[in-house]
């Protein structure tokens, strides 16, 4: 078993329904996604995961010198951010690619698949 | 060229594939089988030509290469641990649903020509992997530095081996896809040796025309009821019977309608309309419906079996091109349709279908618009069109043949 990361990307400015088109769209992404996860849990897949808060406001520190820098806002500047994220147990790079498409159709997003370096 | 290094040539033809993905298996690890396969024959090189070729050789190379790599991880303590966690997930078999056909080198194309790795690193990896060719070859025949394939190909492995990309065949529902990523990567290998884009390059390469039909012929013999695996494989053998006839001597590129039909490869010919009468046989059973490939090799079967250009069942070539754009409604096959629609309803109904198409980035595309102008009379419109076709055309012989084209048109 290795693990992944699969992360959903989204635009930085979310709007009025969370960067979905409409309420909708928005409440039947939560309950597809809600039944996605409940799967990974059910399925034995699951180890974390949660939608993050708009990248407006992330916090830069950087404590390497001798009093941490703290800067307002995301590390990189960019049109998208990561929205959410799954981390998940699975047997190979197929099975991830495969539970990633479906989260991807849950959530309505593209899902970056990206497996962690420990064994 | 003496008979031990024949040997070698032949064996390594035949067994190479077999071994790496034999010691991929086993192992574990792609990098350690292509390492030690290569050293493999390396040593067969210095102990044939003094001891003669063993009486199996392809055994030979399978045991020396076990006994390699099986040498390294010994030496190796602190890989070893890795190595056997390796092995033992490998070899488990209720870690991995089974495939439906069970051979290591088809695991090893798999692999391979995971859609999970670009396009240029498939090819590369299955070249080297599959294939056998060496860097410095495959360098060559994409006219790319040896470093940065080196690099793509040794970036391919780590990702196969961090990402957890699997050395199986895919499962029977998923098995129809990955198939056709599979021939994607050998037709991209075929049609760069049949047409190169690059200007610096000669304008046919039988070196890698050659090195695709092997290994579709190697998948065709692994997964022998694909259909699309067959039409492929016939497609590749009917284009390439023509190969000699397609460039002239003064290195032009002669049309389909003007080559030297006596100069084609009659046994390939033989081969390839064989394979495309077994696919409509098994159509014609029931077994499955033709995709692109069939499609593609049906055309071209109905080309080779014209002894002049003016025999060509033109009828039949379009109702197989208006199957084709039914599976795939792509401009590039509209196009295709419209130069065989000329021949049958005449130029200017083709030309009217080929002027609606928005490929104007596409060299064919002012190729054929610039022949049917031609046939019209329509002289500067076709100059133009010429210009346009040769601006974008890559491969020199296209080049000089359009270019003649050209300047053979009468001003008007």
């Amino acid at each position: 078993m290795a693990q992944y990361l699969m992360s959903v990307f989204g635009p930085a400015e979310r709007g009025e329904f969370g960067g979905y088109s409409s309420e909708e769209e928005m409440t039947q992404a939560y309950a597809d996604t809600g039944a996605f996860n409940q799967r990974l849990r059910d399925e034995g897949y699951w180890v974390f995961a949660n939608g993050l808060a708009p990248a407006t406001t992330a916090t830069v520190v950087d404590g390497q010198g001798a009093e941490p820098v703290v800067t307002d806002g995301p590390y990189l500047e960019s049109k998208e951010h990561i929205g959410g994220f799954w981390i998940i147990d699975a047997p190979d790079l197929d099975v991830a690619l495969k539970l990633a498409a479906d989260g991807s159709k849950a959530c309505r997003g593209k899902v970056e698949v990206r497996p962690f370096a420990s064994e | 060229m003496t008979a031990v290094d024949e040997a070698i040539i032949r064996v390594h033809r035949t067994e190479w594939a077999r071994v790496v993905a034999a010691l991929a298996r086993r192992f574990g690890d792609l990098d350690l089988a292509e390492e030690m396969t290569a050293e493999a024959f390396a040593v067969a090189v210095e102990r044939w030509r003094a001891d003669g070729v063993p009486p199996n050789p392809g055994a030979w190379i399978t045991t020396t290469a076990n006994r390699r790599a099986i040498d390294l991880l010994r030496r190796e303590s602190r890989r070893d641990d890795k190595q056997r966690q390796a092995l033992m997930l490998y070899d488990d078999p209720s870690a991995q649903p089974h495939g439906v056909i069970d051979d290591d080198r088809l695991r090893l194309i798999f692999t391979c020509c995971h859609p999970a790795l670009a396009m240029e690193s498939r090819i590369a990896l299955t070249l080297r992997m599959v294939g056998g060719l060496t860097v410095a070859e495959i360098a060559c025949a994409f006219l790319a530095k040896e470093t940065a394939v080196g690099q793509r190909i040794t970036r391919a492995k780590s990702k196969i081996k961090a990402a957890g990309i699997p050395y199986r065949v895919p499962a029977a529902e998923d098995l129809p896809a990955r198939v056709g990523g599979v021939l994607a990567v050998l037709f991209l290998i075929f049609n760069e040796g049949y047409l190169s884009s690059d200007p610096a390059q000669e304008a046919v390469r039988g070196d890698l025309t050659g090195e695709a039909i092997r290994l579709t012929r190697l998948v065709h013999a692994l997964l022998p009821a694909d259909g699309e695996v067959a039409g492929l494989l016939a497609l590749m053998l009917l284009t390439e019977a023509r190969r000699t006839a397609r460039v002239s001597a003064s290195g032009e590129l002669v049309t389909l309608g003007e080559q030297d039909r006596g100069a084609w490869d009659a046994a390939l010919i033989a081969e390839g309309h064989a394979l495309v009468r077994a696919r409509i046989a098994a159509v014609a059973a029931g077994q499955g419906r033709p995709g692109r490939y069939q499609l593609l090799a049906a055309i071209n079967a109905v080309h080779t079996s014209a002894r002049d250009v003016r025999d060509t069942d033109w009828s039949q070539v379009v109702a197989l091109y208006d199957q084709l754009a039914a599976l795939d409604p792509s401009p590039i096959v509209a196009l295709n349709r419209a130069v065989a629609l000329a021949e049958l309803d005449g130029p200017e109904v083709a030309l009217a279908l080929v002027d609606r198409l928005d490929l104007a980035g596409y060299h064919a595309y002012h190729a054929t618009r610039a022949d049917l102008l031609r046939r019209l009379g329509r002289s500067v419109q076709a100059r133009t069109a010429y210009d346009r076709a040769i601006e974008l055309a890559g491969n020199t012989a296209e080049v000089a043949y359009l270019t003649r084209r050209r300047d053979q048109l009468t001003p008007k």
